[in-house]
Parts: structure tokens; C-alpha cells; sequence
């Protein structure tokens, strides 16, 4: 049975603490002076907490190997469920403006988009896991583009583009770590830079001609060359057009992050609100529950997105630091593991779980002091949200089996090699 | 090559590693630059956001009278006014009250206006609500956040219309009036005086207002009182008191005429202080507390009778018969008569010059007289020729240095400047050089022609004539003399000479039906000639004559003769001097008088109306 010889007690330990300071910073998101429909949210947070737990724990009691059989069958699911809540998905809360929930009878029961995460890195690691070498040429990318082009697009279309980018985080964690060359992830990720440079001509030329000496330099297949190439120039002259498809709501988002003040009132009025929050926290907090910020609602949405604004405020730089600390020992624990996983599946698993942490938690809390546009993803262990909780849980559960499989199989390390003992 | 390659792995592991590292150590700069670094800052806007400064108005200083008695003071008073976070919120707020208040479009603009200036106070939405409204909407506080009802005290003038000239009124400032320095510790909102010793004294009564914080969430309801910022309480403003007599301006309200328009001014001559100042008709000045109803402002200032303006000090007059009394005293200074000289030609009802023939008010002639008797008899013949002996140049110099072309300097606002001509120059401008003769010489002589004096101006000179030395003090309202501003520059016996004449103006004079037994009254009558419509009277009197206690002037318009003026004044010469009781009863306007000095018009002018206006001026 589970001995605890093989249990990881670090990451359980951190997560633990992640999870009770989450919780708590929950519990205080609620407390305000007015009535707040987020005053009670803890109780049902609790609920998801416990069913995640055991969900986490039936992660934990399923072989990697029964895992990657099933990986086929999960990703279909998942897959299917966001074909289906395109069409029949409802929206709700702070995310009423996608339709990412799927609602049985009316009642929701949760967001496909975060199961898809995991079966989505799952799906990966399986492909992964049955080659050898490394993808070294763009062609060669293309079965794993897919596998994470599909619920991309999907979750993109809800439209949810928080959660469609995190699947590009994990993307490149886990191409990262089956070797493929960092100048190749960087011709993958062009068109993005293309499309974010084309707002100033020099800055889009300047890049144009970078890439093309990348290209020289790479030297992949020369179609592989010219359809990166054509699709950054195609970037450049399309950016207009996408920029003025984009929803009013989502302009006004990216140009408030570039100057909050252009709209202070509106757009503008969450980051400002934010770092006010986080601001006037100052170094050691005005106290659990007593964030003035929040408790006068001026902190908008601060059960979900700007969670970490009330721990900032109420906790100070202190509170911030151990928290990020915490975060950083988590991700830090999983790249151990990943590393010392016994088989390659179990090692992208964790890599995968690692890269979707990273990605939430960077965004998030970077959004909160101005340093990422406000794109609506929850912070793990601390946004209100079962899907995500159980989500971020189970993936935690699927890490731990990773890492007693590999204590239990009595693997050591000592200066970068494997040890039989 | 495997990307399982252990050392590989090992590679890259140190590489995300560093990257992981990175983006953290990234993310805690942002923050120790938010947190630590600009924390004041954000502490700053932390405050500011929830914290809304609430005013506390301070209570505006009492206006009393020389004994005290109250002229102005607060009553108990509610305001309602409505926090909110746009403007909105505001118009969803003010339709909610709606059923309670309701407010036409002009009304809404102006709050709205009141908002945009400071969004983040209470907006004033109703001054001075009627009680049952404000028991009606506090009820609705619980649901509708953002309401603040304060007690705002309302000012109140317990004598109205009786005061209001010399009180004035509050109103609410105006947004012009908050960029100026005079009113810089004032807020929006924050009444000022709007006339009278309330604009006047404004800085000293208006105090300064207290401010509490309450705190507010992001939708503007308040939650509750900020505990932690001190509450500054409000500095009422201070006492006013002024040299009023009461009493005495309630027997003069009481006294004048019912329906006729003019001024009465008593005051002390030897220190310059105004017992009673009173203009006809007037105004309820409480009638403008809580805002302007605009109908009634309407009616106010449109209406021909002018009740908002004060005809003491901003209306002119000819000063007819009373003004004889600067032209002696120029002839006197100059040494060209003494009171017993005699002029060239006898009264016989009028005199020629050149080819025009100039009246005298009696038709049948006052024969020969001293100057004495030219004064108590009020002759126009002599005092033709007494202006001729004077000299156009002497008298348009002499007048001027009397300040018959000034204010008085009262502490009133917007007193009218007295008009007159400053030299011949200014008949050589309005005529050209040789388009008048010395015939304007004869009309200023008898206080005609191009001279229109205030009364409180008016005032002035004939406290200079009841002054032991002939000097006097600017008149004021407030506070102590400020020392002789003015002075005759006779001597004594040649001022006695002039207050005997004009006792005998009284005893057996112009204004005799005017004497009160047991009072020494000196007077000079007087009636101005109005080209619009009937003669107005004058009638200007000090007593007692040996030791002047009290000087009291009177205009009536349209009143025909001064001589049916002098009564009244008496009376309330009396009715100071005496007290209540020792005052004649009866009415006044059945005495039977001697009619004054009001000559034909001499037409030498084109149109000398034109100066009373007031809007003619020499260039």
C-alpha cells in the first residue's frame, strides 16, 4: 500500500499551506461592510475543497500506466465536452461573458475548459512519450500542435482567452522539456511576436528582419522557412483587421494596461483599484479581513481574478513574498519530480501540471500589480471555483503518484545521475 | 540522442529553473516597488477613495443692534443633499427622492452642476427642507445610500422688511465668486451676504466651516463615520453689532408714510454712527432663505417701485432747499458775508438775469433780507445772487472740496457716487465752450441743476453744520469713529449764525408746523424738482442744537414739499431724544405746511435729467 516512505512530503506540505492561506484569503474576500452575494462563497469552497481532495486522492491511487492507457479516452471526453458547451454552454459569475460552463438541467456543473487542461497534457505526454528524439524540425511539431491546437481553438472560441492561453503555456513547458531547441520554439511563438510588433511599422520591420536572419540561421526546411516567414508577414498586415475584431471590451482591456489612466472610471478602474489595494497594503498589511480596499468594494471581483490584491493588501509585502515563495517551492518541487520521474509519460505529466501552475500564477498575480494585461484566470489553491480547485488538486494527486512511483522504485539522485540502490 | 538523457534532463531542469526564478523574482520587484516603495502614495489614494469629506457648516455670526437686540441670526434648518459616484447614480438617486422633492429640469441641472465641480462631497440638493420631507426621507436612508441630511441653520431676520435694507440677505456663493481671494476659505455651497452688513461684514460673520469624513464604499453609500480622522469642528462666525437702533428704525418704518418711496437716515454726528437707516419700499429678506424662488426674484427686481434698491445710499436727488446751506457756508469761508449782510436786489418773487427771468418759490416776494433770514425764509432771490457773488469757478471748487462729489464712505455696499461738477470744464465739454452762460451759476445756488447728492451724503454735510468745529466722521453701521473725514473750515460763530437760521427754520420757518415743544431743532427743508412726475421732499434736521445728539434725514418722493416731510422727521428727532412717549401722536400728513422753494424750472439747460440718471457722467 501507500507507505510513507514514498509519499512526497514536501509538495504535499506546500500545497497544504497553499491551500490554507488560499482558503483563508477566501474566507476575507467575503468579508466586506456592504451584503456581498461573495459573503458565504467559503462554505461551497469548502465543499469543492473536499471533493477535490478525494479526487486528488483517487489521482494519487491510479497507476501511470492505467493513466496512459486511458489518456486516449480522457482527451476524447474533454474534447467533446467543449464541442458540446460551445453550443450549449452558459455563462456565469465573473466569467458571464463566455459561455464556458456546461449546465445539466440548469444547473452548472462545471467548465470543461479546465478538465481539458489535464487531458490535454496527458494527451501530450502519451504522444511524447513514445518518441525518442526530440522534434527538431517545424514538421516534426506538428502532431503535438494539434493535440493542443484543438481545445485551444475550442476554449478560444467560448470566448475565453485567459484559459486558451494557458494552454499555450503548457505547450512550450513541455516542449521545452522533451528537448526541442529554444531558436525553434521561438520561430513557433513569431507569429504572436509579429502580431503583437505590427502596432508600429519600424518595430514590425525591425523584427521581420530578425526573423529572417533566425531563419538563416536555423536553417529548417525551406517551405518550413517560408510559411513562417509568410505567416509573420501575413501577422503584421492582418493585426489591423483582428485588432478591430476584437470586442470592445477586450481593447480597452490591453490599451488600460499599457495606461491605466486612459479610462480610470472604467477600464481602467480594476488594475488602478488593484494596486491601490496592494499599494496601500504596505509592508506588513492592514490586517486579515481588514482590507479597506476591499472591504468597501472597491476591489472589484476579488473572490476570483483579484484574490491576491486582498492578500496583498491585508498581508503587505510580507504576506505577498511568503505566499510567492510558496509558489515558487511548489513549482520548484514539481520540476523535481518531473525530473526524477521513472518513465517519461509520469515526468511530462508533472512538467504539464507545473507549466499550467506557472502560467495561472504569473498572469494572475502579475495582472494584479499592472505587470500583465487583465486577462480573467484564477490564481491556483486561492480563486474561487470548483472546476479549477478540483482541476489544480488532481493534478497535485496525479504528482504525488509520480513521485512515489519514483521513491518507491528506489531511484536517487546523486549529482545528476540515476542510482539503482 | 534521447531527451531522456539524464543529464540532459539535468540541463534543462537548471534551466527552467532559472526561468522559474526569474519570473518570481520579477513579480516581487513589482510588488516591493507597489508595496514598499510608492506605498505612501497608494496610502494616500487608499484614503481618498473611501473617505468623503462631509461639511460642517458653521453657523453664521449674529447682526445685533447697539443694544444687542437681534437683527439676524439661525434657526434650525435641514438640508438634503446626496453622495454619489457618477453622475448617473446621481439622476438614478434624485428620481428615487422624486416622489418626495420633485425637481423640474432647471433645478436638476443646477445639482448636476454642483456635482461635476466636486464630485466626491455631498451634492446640495435642497436647502432648507420643510421638516415633514425630512422625516419622510429619512426613512429612506436605509435604502437610499448616499442621502446626507444635516441640519443646516437657516438664517432668519426677525424684523424683515424693517431691516432689510441695512441687513441684507445671505444666498448661496457662486461659482465666480469661489475663485476670487475674498471668499477663498469659503466651499461651494457656503452662504455669503448678498447685501447690507451681511455682505459688508461677510468675512467676519461667515466663520470658518468644520469638516467631518465619513466612509464610503465604491458605490458612494456611506457606511459609517471615519473614526480615525479627526473631526474638525466648524468656527461659527462672529457677533456682529452694529450702531442700529431697533426701536428707533421700527418707529421710522411704523412712521413713513405707508405706499410712498424714500429714505430716512438718523444718525449720532458726532461719531459718524447710524442709529436707523430705512428705504421704502423694501423687502422680506427672509424670503430668500433656502434659495431663490425665481418668480418672487422676479418680481422683486422687476418691479418699478426698485424695493431692492436702497434710497439712502444708491439713489440721487437734486438736493433743493437744504443744499442753500453749502452755499452759505462757501460765502461765509470765503469772508464774502456774514450773517446779516444783505444782497444787491430785494426778493420781489424771482430776479432778471440777462434775459431770463429766475423765480422765487414765494411769488409775492420776500423783500430785503440778511443772509439769516434767506436761510430760515429759504429765498431763492438771494441765494441767486449769493452764487453770483460766490463765482461759478469758487462754488463748482469749494463744492467739490466739501466731497459733494463723493461717497459718504458707509459701510453699506454699492453706494452711489454724489454727483456734481468737477470745474467749468465740464460745461465746456457738455455744451461747448461757448454753448452756457453764467445762468448755471443761479440753479446750482439753490441746490438745482447739475448736482444730485444721496442722501446719506447729504447726511454728512449736515453733520459737519451740527458739529461744535464743523468736521465729521464717515458714517458707518459697525464698529467705532474712524476720525473727521470732512470738515466746513469755519468758525465758530459762524457756524452758531447757521444753526440759529436753521432753528428758525423750525420755530418759524419753512418747516414751522415741524417743532416739538422742549426740542431745540435745527432744519432745512426742502423740495427737489423731478421732471418725471410730482416734487420730491427733503427735510434734514439736527438736535438739540447745542450740543447735537442726533441727525435725521429724510426723502420722500413724490411727497410734493419738504415742509410736508418735516414732521416726520421731528418726530423721530423726538422719539429719540424724548423717548416714546413724549412723541406728538396724530397723523402727520394733516399739518398744513408753508410750501418751499420749488421754482419753476428755469429751462437754461437742454435736459438735466439726464445727470440723475446716473448714467451720464462727465468725460
Amino acid at each position: 500500500m501507500v507507505g510513507q516512505r514514498g509519499l512526497d512530503k514536501p509538495l504535499l506540505g506546500v500545497t497544504g499551506l497553499l491551500l490554507v492561506i488560499g482558503f483563508l484569503t477566501l474566507y476575507s474576500a467575503g468579508q466586506t461592510d456592504f451584503p456581498s452575494p461573495v459573503a458565504d462563497i467559503w462554505k461551497r469552497q469548502l465543499l469543492w475543497l473536499g471533493v477535490g481532495t478525494v479526487l486528488a486522492f483517487v489521482a494519487f491511487r491510479v497507476s501511470p500506466r492505467i493513466l496512459e492507457w486511458a489518456t486516449p479516452f480522457l482527451y476524447a471526453i474533454a474534447i467533446s465536452l467543449l464541442v458540446l458547451v460551445l453550443f450549449f454552454g452558459v455563462g456565469a459569475g465573473t466569467a458571464a461573458g463566455a459561455n464556458s460552463w456546461l449546465a445539466v438541467g440548469g444547473v452548472r456543473v462545471g467548465q470543461p475548459a479546465e478538465l481539458a487542461k489535464l487531458a490535454t497534457i496527458l494527451m501530450l505526454a502519451r504522444h511524447y512519450s513514445t518518441r525518442r528524439d526530440p522534434p527538431t524540425t517545424l514538421g516534426e511539431l506538428i502532431p503535438g500542435l494539434v493535440i493542443v491546437g484543438i481545445p485551444f481553438l475550442l476554449v478560444g472560441a467560448q470566448p475565453d482567452l485567459g484559459s486558451a492561453m494557458v494552454f499555450l503555456g503548457f505547450l512550450f513547458a513541455v516542449l521545452y522539456w522533451v528537448g526541442v531547441k529554444p531558436r525553434l520554439l521561438l520561430l513557433l511563438i513569431s507569429p504572436l511576436i509579429s502580431l503583437l510588433l505590427a502596432f508600429s511599422t519600424v518595430s514590425w520591420g525591425a523584427w521581420i528582419v530578425v526573423l529572417t536572419l533566425l531563419l538563416l540561421w536555423v536553417r529548417p526546411y525551406v517551405l518550413e522557412g517560408l510559411v513562417i516567414w509568410l505567416i509573420n508577414v501575413a501577422m503584421g498586415v492582418m493585426a489591423l483587421e483582428l485588432w478591430q475584431r476584437l470586442a470592445p471590451y477586450q481593447q480597452n482591456r490591453l490599451l488600460s494596461f499599457l495606461n491605466p489612466e486612459v479610462d480610470p472610471r472604467a477600464t481602467g478602474w480594476h488594475i488602478i483599484q488593484s494596486k491601490v489595494a496592494i499599494g496601500s497594503g504596505g509592508f506588513f498589511g492592514k490586517g486579515f479581513t481588514q482590507g479597506t480596499q476591499k472591504r468597501l468594494a472597491f476591489l472589484p471581483e476579488q473572490h476570483t481574478d483579484f484574490i491576491f490584491s486582498v492578500a496583498g493588501e491585508e498581508l503587505g509585502f510580507v504576506g505577498v513574498l511568503v505566499i510567492l515563495c510558496l509558489f515558487i517551492t511548489l513549482l520548484l518541487v514539481l520540476l523535481r519530480v518531473a525530473r526524477r520521474a521513472t518513465d517519461p509519460y509520469s515526468s511530462m505529466v508533472a512538467v504539464g501540471i507545473g507549466g499550467v501552475l506557472l502560467t495561472h500564477v504569473l498572469v494572475n498575480v502579475g495582472m494584479t500589480v499592472g505587470l500583465m494585461p487583465i486577462v480573467g484566470i484564477p490564481l491556483p489553491f486561492f480563486s474561487y471555483g470548483g472546476s479549477f480547485l478540483i482541476t489544480c488538486l488532481v493534478g497535485i494527486g496525479m504528482a504525488l503518484r509520480v513521485a512515489w512511483e519514483s521513491r518507491r522504485s528506489g531511484y536517487l539522485e546523486i549529482t545528476g545521475e540515476f542510482r539503482r540502490v | 540522442m534521447t531527451w531522456q538523457n539524464p543529464y540532459e534532463l539535468t540541463h534543462r531542469a537548471t534551466a527552467v529553473r532559472a526561468v522559474t526564478v526569474v519570473v518570481f523574482v520579477v513579480l516581487a520587484f513589482a510588488f516591493f516597488r507597489v508595496q514598499v516603495l510608492s506605498s505612501e502614495r497608494y496610502e494616500v489614494q487608499s484614503q481618498e477613495n473611501r473617505l468623503r469629506p462631509v461639511t460642517l457648516p458653521a453657523p453664521r455670526g449674529l447682526l445685533t443692534d447697539r443694544r444687542g437686540v437681534v437683527l439676524a441670526d439661525n434657526v434650525p434648518g435641514y438640508s438634503v443633499a446626496l453622495l454619489a459616484s457618477s453622475v448617473d447614480s446621481l439622476m438614478a438617486k434624485l428620481d428615487r427622492v422624486s416622489t418626495l422633492l420633485p425637481l423640474d429640469s432647471v433645478q436638476v441641472d443646477g445639482i448636476v452642476r454642483r456635482y461635476v465641480r466636486a464630485p466626491t462631497e455631498p451634492v446640495m440638493v435642497l436647502r432648507d427642507a420643510p421638516f415633514d420631507i425630512v422625516s419622510a426621507l429619512e426613512e429612506q436612508r436605509a435604502w437610499n445610500p448616499g442621502l446626507v441630511i444635516r441640519s443646516d441653520p437657516k438664517r432668519r431676520y426677525p424684523y424683515g422688511e424693517v431691516t432689510a435694507h441695512l441687513a441684507g440677505y445671505v444666498g448661496e456663493i457662486t461659482e465666480d465668486e469661489l475663485q476670487t481671494p475674498e471668499y477663498r476659505n469659503a466651499r461651494g455651497g457656503t452662504l455669503v451676504g448678498r447685501d447690507g452688513l451681511e455682505q459688508v461684514y461677510d468675512e467676519l460673520l461667515r466663520g470658518h466651516d468644520g469638516v467631518r469624513f465619513v466612509e464610503v464604499d465604491a458605490l458612494g453609500r456611506a457606511v459609517r463615520n471615519a473614526d480615525e480622522v479627526e473631526v474638525l469642528l466648524p468656527e461659527p462666525g462672529q457677533t456682529v453689532r452694529s450702531t442700529i437702533d431697533i426701536e428707533l428704525q421700527q418707529y421710522i418704518a411704523d412712521l413713513f408714510p405707508a405706499g410712498r418711496r424714500g429714505a430716512v437716515i438718523a444718525m449720532e454726528p458726532t461719531r459718524g454712527e447710524i442709529l436707523a437707516l430705512y428705504s421704502a419700499p423694501g423687502y422680506d429678506p427672509n424670503a430668500f432663505i433656502g434659495g431663490y424662488d425665481p418668480e418672487a426674484w422676479q418680481q422683486l427686481a422687476g418691479s418699478e417701485e426698485f424695493p431692492l434698491f436702497n434710497r439712502a445710499t444708491q439713489a440721487r436727488y437734486a438736493p433743493a432747499s437744504p443744499w442753500k446751506l453749502a452755499v452759505a457756508a462757501m460765502a461765509l469761508e470765503r469772508g464774502l458775508v456774514t450773517m446779516d449782510s444783505k444782497m444787491a436786489m430785494p426778493c420781489e418773487g424771482g430776479m432778471r438775469y440777462y434775459n431770463r427771468y429766475f423765480r422765487c418759490w414765494r411769488t409775492e416776494g420776500h423783500g430785503h433780507l440778511t443772509l439769516f433770514e434767506a436761510i430760515q425764509h429759504s429765498c431763492d432771490v438771494f441765494f441767486y445772487q449769493l452764487g453770483l457773488t460766490l463765482g461759478l469757478t469758487n462754488l463748482l471748487h469749494d463744492a467739490v472740496a466739501l466731497g459733494f462729489r463723493e461717497r459718504s464712505g458707509i459701510d453699506l455696499p454699492n453706494e452711489y457716487r454724489s454727483q456734481f461738477p468737477p470745474s467749468t470744464e465740464y460745461y465746456n465739454q457738455l455744451y461747448g465752450p461757448r454753448g452756457w452762460t453764467n445762468a448755471v451759476t443761479l440753479n446750482l445756488a439753490i441746490g438745482q441743476g447739475e448736482n444730485a447728492q444721496t442722501l446719506v451724503n447729504m447726511m454728512l454735510f449736515y453733520s459737519m453744520l451740527a458739529n461744535r468745529r464743523g468736521g465729521a466722521p464717515r458714517p458707518h453701521l459697525v464698529g467705532g469713529g474712524r476720525g473727521e473725514i470732512r470738515a466746513l473750515g469755519l468758525e465758530e460763530p459762524a457756524l452758531d449764525g447757521l444753526r440759529e437760521a436753521l432753528v428758525a427754520v423750525v420755530d418759524r420757518g419753512t418747516a414751522a408746523g415741524a417743532q416739538i415743544a422742549d426740542l431745540h431743532i435745527a432744519g432745512k427743508t426742502g423740495t427737489a424738482q423731478n421732471p418725471q412726475g410730482p416734487d420730491h421732499g427733503w427735510f434734514i434736521a439736527f438736535a438739540p442744537v447745542e450740543n447735537p445728539e442726533v441727525v435725521v434725514g429724510a426723502i420722500v418722493e413724490f411727497a410734493e414739499h419738504g415742509s410736508s416731510v418735516a414732521p416726520m422727521v421731528t418726530r423721530i428727532i423726538a422719539r429719540h431724544l424724548l423717548g416714546p412717549d413724549a412723541v406728538p401722536t396724530g397723523p402727520i400728513w394733516s399739518l398744513e405746511m408753508p410750501a418751499d422753494s420749488a421754482p419753476e424750472p428755469v429751462p437754461i439747460l437742454p435736459d438735466t435729467s439726464l445727470l440723475r440718471g446716473g448714467t451720464t457722467r462727465p468725460r
